[in-house]
């Protein structure tokens, strides 16, 4: 039972991750209608830049402080020299430009730090394990980066159904041309998502850093997940961000836990261990085309 | 005017001379993606006993051509294709992975060219896909593997749980971990390759309670293991081990602390007493400033069996079965100290239990704690009918 409570968390946890990725992918997505191939580069920015202030200044926290930033502005620049050309091409432009800034950043990144992984640790104040319940131990590291990302989901929620900005966000998402016609600078509103988009990817980078190997090409592995959540959670919408993300770090994390087991109660172990691992590697895909099936616009479609 | 033809036709004639001398190598290796480091280090190690023999192996001159494989097996193939044609190679070397080995290597040893591999040593080759013109100077894959099994068996730990990356290679490793480890396999995971996020695997790992963990997670899947693993507060409690690929002075620099301690299987480290490895690993650290890995250490000692081939036949490439029969004489000094060849031509040669340290500058690095195996070969030797 504590196991199982235990991997709810840790599905959790990447659920949380896959949420701060896939909120700024689904935005860019929905408002610009451009697929960004590029996001999972700026989450790799956000831990190498983190990772290098964090080694430099002892402090974990000026390291967020620094990734944040940085991957924001690498993001609006991309944005106002890459992108701004890409809004009125077909998706297949738009693949083949961002697929060669993936290229082009994990080549900079071996540039400037070198083909070594870099070290960054937990700090200290959040190493070791917290007993939540009695005999159930969690490292307090993974619980830090749920909250965080419950307070950024927080956040944004505030932010899209409370100000100005979210509203002409929101509206954006739905009939872009409209928004444009009502006078809301619309460029200027493209490069300040675009630069939260990689803002938010900054800081799933940098709270990865401690967990992960810093290394260049770290953020394909996570871009995948990001594209089935959005498309799961349907394309543009935050709510469906929240949504597509818990469901793809629930089903990937308690596949992996609890597949093997159960195969094992039906067949003979080596086939047992050989089929979890197929399937618990395909089950998000799956999950995927149900939705799909089920829902062919994902579970909360932005577009009507 | 008569004159100056005949000096021109002379300087060619000598141009033609020493090129026919040398000796011409090709290098496919791995220089590209995050697992260039590994071609990077076969490649250096290689080309400081060159230059120790100031652009000789064996007094024989030699000339080296360096080609990335970018870990496609593709791309190995088509430079093996232009050294062998284009270049009239008869030495091809420096395969990192061993996909890339398994598409290239078969292919290759059919033509009058002899393959010397610095690391990847797939069971294919080893056993009843063995050739003569095949030569593995690093180890049989299984062997690093196979250490460890015998030292977590000797140590006494009754249960243990592997995780390895769900492709073949992984299997491969596992098994050499069985056949050596006498307890019980509590759990054996595999795991999609390239994983990053090991959370769910090691609470299923906490709740099986095994005694010992192996794994083999090459690359930055090992560090993201070994972090999430310290970091769940499990280090101290059930000891990690695992081969040698996840303990290179360049990855314990990514895993820091977490690593500290955990004790690992290789043919190779750079405290092994014997005069050709305290010379090898002082004088790459002076040239490169940087301390050698196994990949180096196995690039080093290609070269300098290539040169006590080249020396026996006196560099003359003509007669290849001379030049092989040369090399399987192993006439050199490893730095590994015990070194020969067995019928499959993998190498006879000791293996060890190393332990991660913490040096007095801070840096991480590999002591030898002990020898497990003396002289050691591998399982598929019998297999090979040569």
């Amino acid at each position: 039972m504590l196991l199982v409570v235990e991997q709810l968390l840790n599905g959790l946890q990447l659920g949380i991750t896959l949420f701060l990725m896939s909120a700024g992918l689904t935005l860019v997505f929905g408002i610009m209608q451009v697929i960004n191939l590029a996001h999972g580069s700026f989450y790799m920015i956000g831990a190498y830049v983190g990772a290098t202030v964090t080694l430099y200044t002892g402090s974990f926290l000026i390291g967020i402080a620094a990734a944040l930033p940085a991957s924001a502005v690498c993001g609006m620049l991309v944005e106002v020299v890459v992108l701004r050309r890409l809004y009125n091409r077909e998706h297949l432009d738009q693949v083949l430009a961002t697929f060669g800034l993936i290229m082009f950043f994990n080549e900079l990144t071996r540039i400037i730090w070198g083909r070594q992984p870099l070290f960054m640790d937990v700090p200290h104040w959040l190493s070791g394990t917290v007993e939540l319940l009695p005999g159930l131990f969690y490292p307090s590291y993974r619980l830090a980066v749920i909250g965080v990302g419950v307070l950024v989901a927080l956040g944004l929620w505030l932010l899209f159904s409370r100000t100005r900005i979210g509203m002409q966000i929101r509206a954006g998402a739905s009939n872009r041309e409209m928004i444009g016609a009502l006078g809301v600078n619309i460029k200027l509103l493209y490069t300040l998502v675009f630069g939260m988009g990689t803002a938010l990817a900054g800081l799933a980078g940098v709270m990865a850093g401690p967990i992960l190997a810093v290394e260049s090409g770290m953020g394909e592995s996570i871009l995948i997940l990001t594209f089935v959540v959005i498309v799961i959670g349907g394309i543009g919408s935050i709510r469906g961000a929240v949504a597509g993300a818990l469901l793809v770090g629930m089903v990937d994390t308690l596949g992996r836990a609890f597949l093997p087991a159960i195969f094992r109660y039906l067949f003979d172990s080596t086939t047992a261990d050989g089929a979890a691992a197929s399937l618990s590697s395909m089950a998000i895909y799956i999950l995927m085309a149900v939705v799909l099936v089920w829902k062919p616009q994902g579970l909360f479609p932005a577009h009507n | 005017m008569k004159k100056v033809g005949l000096t021109l036709l002379f300087l060619f004639a000598v141009a033609q001379l020493s090129t026919a001398a040398t000796v011409k190598i090709g290098m496919i290796t791995t220089l590209s993606t995050k697992a260039g480091y590994l071609g990077e280090d076969i490649r250096d190690g290689f080309k400081l006993a060159i230059e120790q023999g100031t652009g000789t192996l064996g007094g024989i001159p030699v000339e080296l051509m360096v080609e990335d494989d970018s870990r496609k097996p593709e791309k190995g193939k088509q430079i093996a294709e232009r050294f062998i044609k284009k270049e009239k190679a008869h030495i091809l070397t420096g395969i990192v992975f061993s996909n890339v080995a398994m598409a290239v290597v078969p292919k290759v040893v059919r033509q009058d060219v002899v393959y010397l591999s610095t690391n990847a040593a797939p069971s294919k080759l080893a056993g009843k896909g063995c050739n003569p013109n095949y030569f593995s100077v690093s180890y049989q894959n299984d062997n690093l593997d196979e250490v460890v099994g015998q030292y977590v068996t000797e140590t006494g730990h009754k249960s243990a749980y592997l995780i390895a990356p769900n492709y073949p290679a992984g299997k491969d490793h596992l098994a050499g971990f069985k056949r050596f480890y006498n307890g019980q396999i509590v759990g054996e995971v595999y795991t999609k390759l390239g994983q990053s996020d090991y959370a769910a695997e090691i609470a299923a790992l906490r709740a099986a309670k095994p005694e010992a963990v192996f794994f083999f997670l090459p690359g930055g899947m090992g560090i993201n293991f070994l972090k999430q693993y310290a970091q769940a507060g499990l280090s101290k409690d059930i000891p990690v081990y695992g081969p040698a690929f996840s303990f290179d002075e360049r990855i314990l620099k990514a895993v820091g602390p977490a690593a500290l301690g955990v004790k690992n299987g290789s043919q190779w480290t750079h405290d092994l007493d014997n005069s050709a490895n305290v010379e090898f690993v002082k004088t790459f650290q002076d040239k490169y400033g940087r301390m050698p890995t196994l990949y180096a250490a196995q690039g080093y000692d290609t070269a300098r069996l290539i040169g006590s081939a080249l020396k026996a036949v006196g560099g003359s490439m003509g007669d290849l079965d001379a030049f092989k029969a040369a090399l399987k004489k192993a006439d050199f000094a490893s730095v590994r100290g015990n070194f020969s060849f067995g019928v499959n031509q993998h190498p006879v040669q000791d293996v060890y239990i190393r332990e991660v340290i913490q040096t007095d500058s801070g840096d991480y690095t590999n002591k030898t704690i002990k020898k497990v195996f003396s002289n050691h070969i591998d399982a598929y030797a019998a297999e090979c009918k040569m």
